[in-house]
């Protein structure tokens, strides 16, 4: 860690869970005055609270426009507040954009001390998405097999097949519409649904 | 024709963007041979930035935004010009029902007259002051928007004072009806549906509309970095023969069902087709089941609608001196005039014969009634275009425009 005395930051992020893996990310970097919001609002009181020297928000949050326009103009915002450090980084500021968050930081903070608390949250939101999307991998596989297993129930009691014949004709079916085993179910399941006095129900 | 222009656009989900989706969904952009990716974005500050990075080649925009972002107004401004309008009108100011309440007590009436309802709520106001009431909180969607700049006009020429007698703040738009309902505004500026669901909720008035206020005023713009118009002219070009079709296509009548119901898809606003019906009749409930038909409400095509008028640029440039967001020095009117760009309108659109408007600025607020104007091509016609208060914005007389209007406001 650098000398000085530690930088505030605060962390506007509605999602708890990724909020809370940044905080740690800074934490364990050493960033000991890290304070997270889930809500906008009271933000203009909570800011003039803190009077943070770096915040972080998520671009998915739809009041940027809002905290851009506080900045610019609220008595509660002491020292003006800048959108990064050095605007002709447009590296950092590209990957920032991708990772999908957006920083502000006092004016008169050197770029190699907001540097490294841009690097770390951009990996922390860049984990958090990939972390993301393998549960939403994980979930979409487990909800087809779900769907696979009462498929192959629909048509061993309809057509009085076997469970291997069952699975088979799914996947024949699959393979010759060229559409994948859990969508061809998902349509018979819904087909079921709809003509029969519930298999399920 | 194969798509060989890849332009990546983004918008926001709000009824302007039609002509960019319609472009898309109905195939105006692939016959031009444009392959239009839309993204849909949550802020106009991640439209900014991901133009500025270079994500974005085009995007739906606040009229205002290009002219914030050259003027060098916002973080992260990439040069961005306006080749073409993506629609005039559309807004109205929708006030809760407690505020509606005292209106009327000063003599507001359910007509949506903006010199009317101005009246009641500048009596309503000075009737607050004396009871010693905090002042009325207005949200707007952006500090650089047309919402801004004809909330504060209109309030201005009613002796409110938009800086001193009110605070204005900004919220996103589909947060509008709840922040109302929750009482933590008092009113509002912002585009369709937007007022009308307040109004559908019984939780707030319409009072007057963008198209009362100012007749035939520009709303939303198609930016586009200047890198990108410079470095791909022709991928350009094609976009704009694309919007001026897809547009045409929004404004026809016999359309308006099937837009309704494209709207409504999640993908792009989300919210009932029937509630997007009044913006594109002008067929307005303004509260309490009273029904008026605003207009020239909300104009896609029509009235030269598309066409990147530098009058609008330059008016929006004395408001933006007129609220001390930027001092008016010969450069940056330079920089406000060179911003919205007509000649690429021109030289897009001249190959299909339609109607282009000769004059590159007009003088706003001069039609009192629909006028033939001088055209190349087919017969072109606009107005009326007036400002409620009678005013007229000479473009070329903008010095005296900026002096006179920079006195307070008459009480």
């Amino acid at each position: 860690m650098s000398a000085g005395p530690t930088l505030k930051i605060l962390v506007i992020d509605e999602n708890k869970i990724r909020a809370s893996i940044i905080d740690a990310g800074l934490r364990d970097a050493g960033y000991s005055e890290v304070t997270l919001m889930h809500e906008i609002a009271g933000i203009a009181a909570r800011i003039e609270a803190l009077q943070p020297d770096v915040i972080v928000i998520d671009l998915g949050n739809p009041n940027r426009d809002m905290l851009e326009n506080m900045f610019q103009l609220s008595r509660a915002v002491k020292r003006p507040i800048a959108m990064f450090v050095d605007q002709s980084d447009t590296e950092s500021i590209a990957a920032a954009v991708d990772a999908g968050v957006s920083a502000y930081v006092v004016d008169g903070l050197k770029q190699e001390r907001v540097k490294p608390i841009l690097e770390m949250t951009i990996s922390r939101f860049n984990a958090f998405s990939r972390m993301a999307r393998e549960l939403e991998e994980a979930r979409s596989e487990l909800e087809g097999r779900k769907v696979v297993e009462r498929a192959k129930g629909i048509l061993m009691k309809s057509r009085g097949l076997s469970e291997p014949d069952a699975y088979a004709l799914l996947r024949k079916t699959a393979m010759s519409q060229n559409r994948k085993i859990s969508e061809i179910a998902q349509s018979l399941v819904t087909a079921a649904g709809l003509l029969g006095p519930g298999h399920d129900e | 024709m194969s798509a060989e222009h890849q332009i990546e656009a983004g918008f926001i989900p709000l009824f302007d963007s039609a002509v960019l989706v319609v472009a898309r969904e109905l195939g105006f952009a692939s016959r031009e041979g444009v392959n239009l990716n839309l993204h849909r974005e949550t802020s106009w500050a991640n439209i900014r930035d991901r133009i500025a990075i270079g994500h974005f080649d085009v995007a739906h925009m606040l009229g205002p935004m290009p002219l914030a972002f050259n003027l060098r107004l916002a973080p992260l401004s990439a040069d961005t010009i306006v080749p073409f309008a993506l629609s005039l009108g559309g807004n109205c100011v929708t006030v809760s029902n407690a505020v509606w309440a005292g209106m009327a007590d000063h003599g507001a009436e359910a007509d949506a007259d903006p010199a009317r309802a101005g009246a009641a709520l500048r009596k309503l106001i000075a009737t607050r002051n004396a009871k010693g009431e905090p002042k009325l909180r207005l949200a707007v969607t952006h500090p650089h928007s047309g919402h801004k700049y004809e909330l504060s006009y209109w309030l201005a020429a009613c002796g409110i004072d938009p800086l001193a007698d009110v605070d204005i703040v900004i919220v996103p738009p589909p947060f509008m009806p709840d922040t109302l309902a929750a009482g933590h505004v008092d009113g509002y500026c912002v585009g369709e549906p937007w007022n009308s669901l307040s109004v559908v909720r019984g939780t707030g008035r319409i009072v007057t509309a963008k198209a009362r206020i100012w007749r035939n005023s520009p709303e939303k713009v198609l930016g586009v970095r200047k890198s990108f118009a410079e470095a791909r002219p022709e991928a350009l070009a094609a976009l704009l023969r694309a919007l001026h079709h897809a547009a045409r296509w929004c404004q026809a009548p016999e359309n308006r069902a099937a837009l309704a119901d494209l709207m409504a898809q999640r993908a792009f606003l989300g919210v009932p087709a029937a509630l997007q019906m009044p913006a594109l009749s002008g067929r307005l409930d303004l509260g309490a089941g009273i029904i008026r038909t605003i207009d020239d409400f909300f104009l896609p095509f029509d009235k030269a609608a598309n066409f990147p008028w530098k009058s609008h640029a330059l008016w929006f440039y004395t408001q933006m001196v007129r609220w001390g967001q930027v001092a008016h020095t010969a450069e940056n009117s330079r920089t406000a005039h060179e911003t919205y760009r007509p000649d690429l309108y021109r030289a897009a659109l001249k190959p299909l014969g339609v109607a282009l408007p000769a004059a590159n600025a007009k003088v706003e607020g001069a039609l009192t009634v629909p006028t033939p104007v001088g055209s190349a091509g087919a017969s072109l016609v606009l107005g009326p275009d007036g400002y409620f208060d009678g005013k007229v914005f000479d473009p070329d007389e903008i010095e005296a425009y900026i002096s006179a209007q920079s006195q307070a406001p008459s009480k």
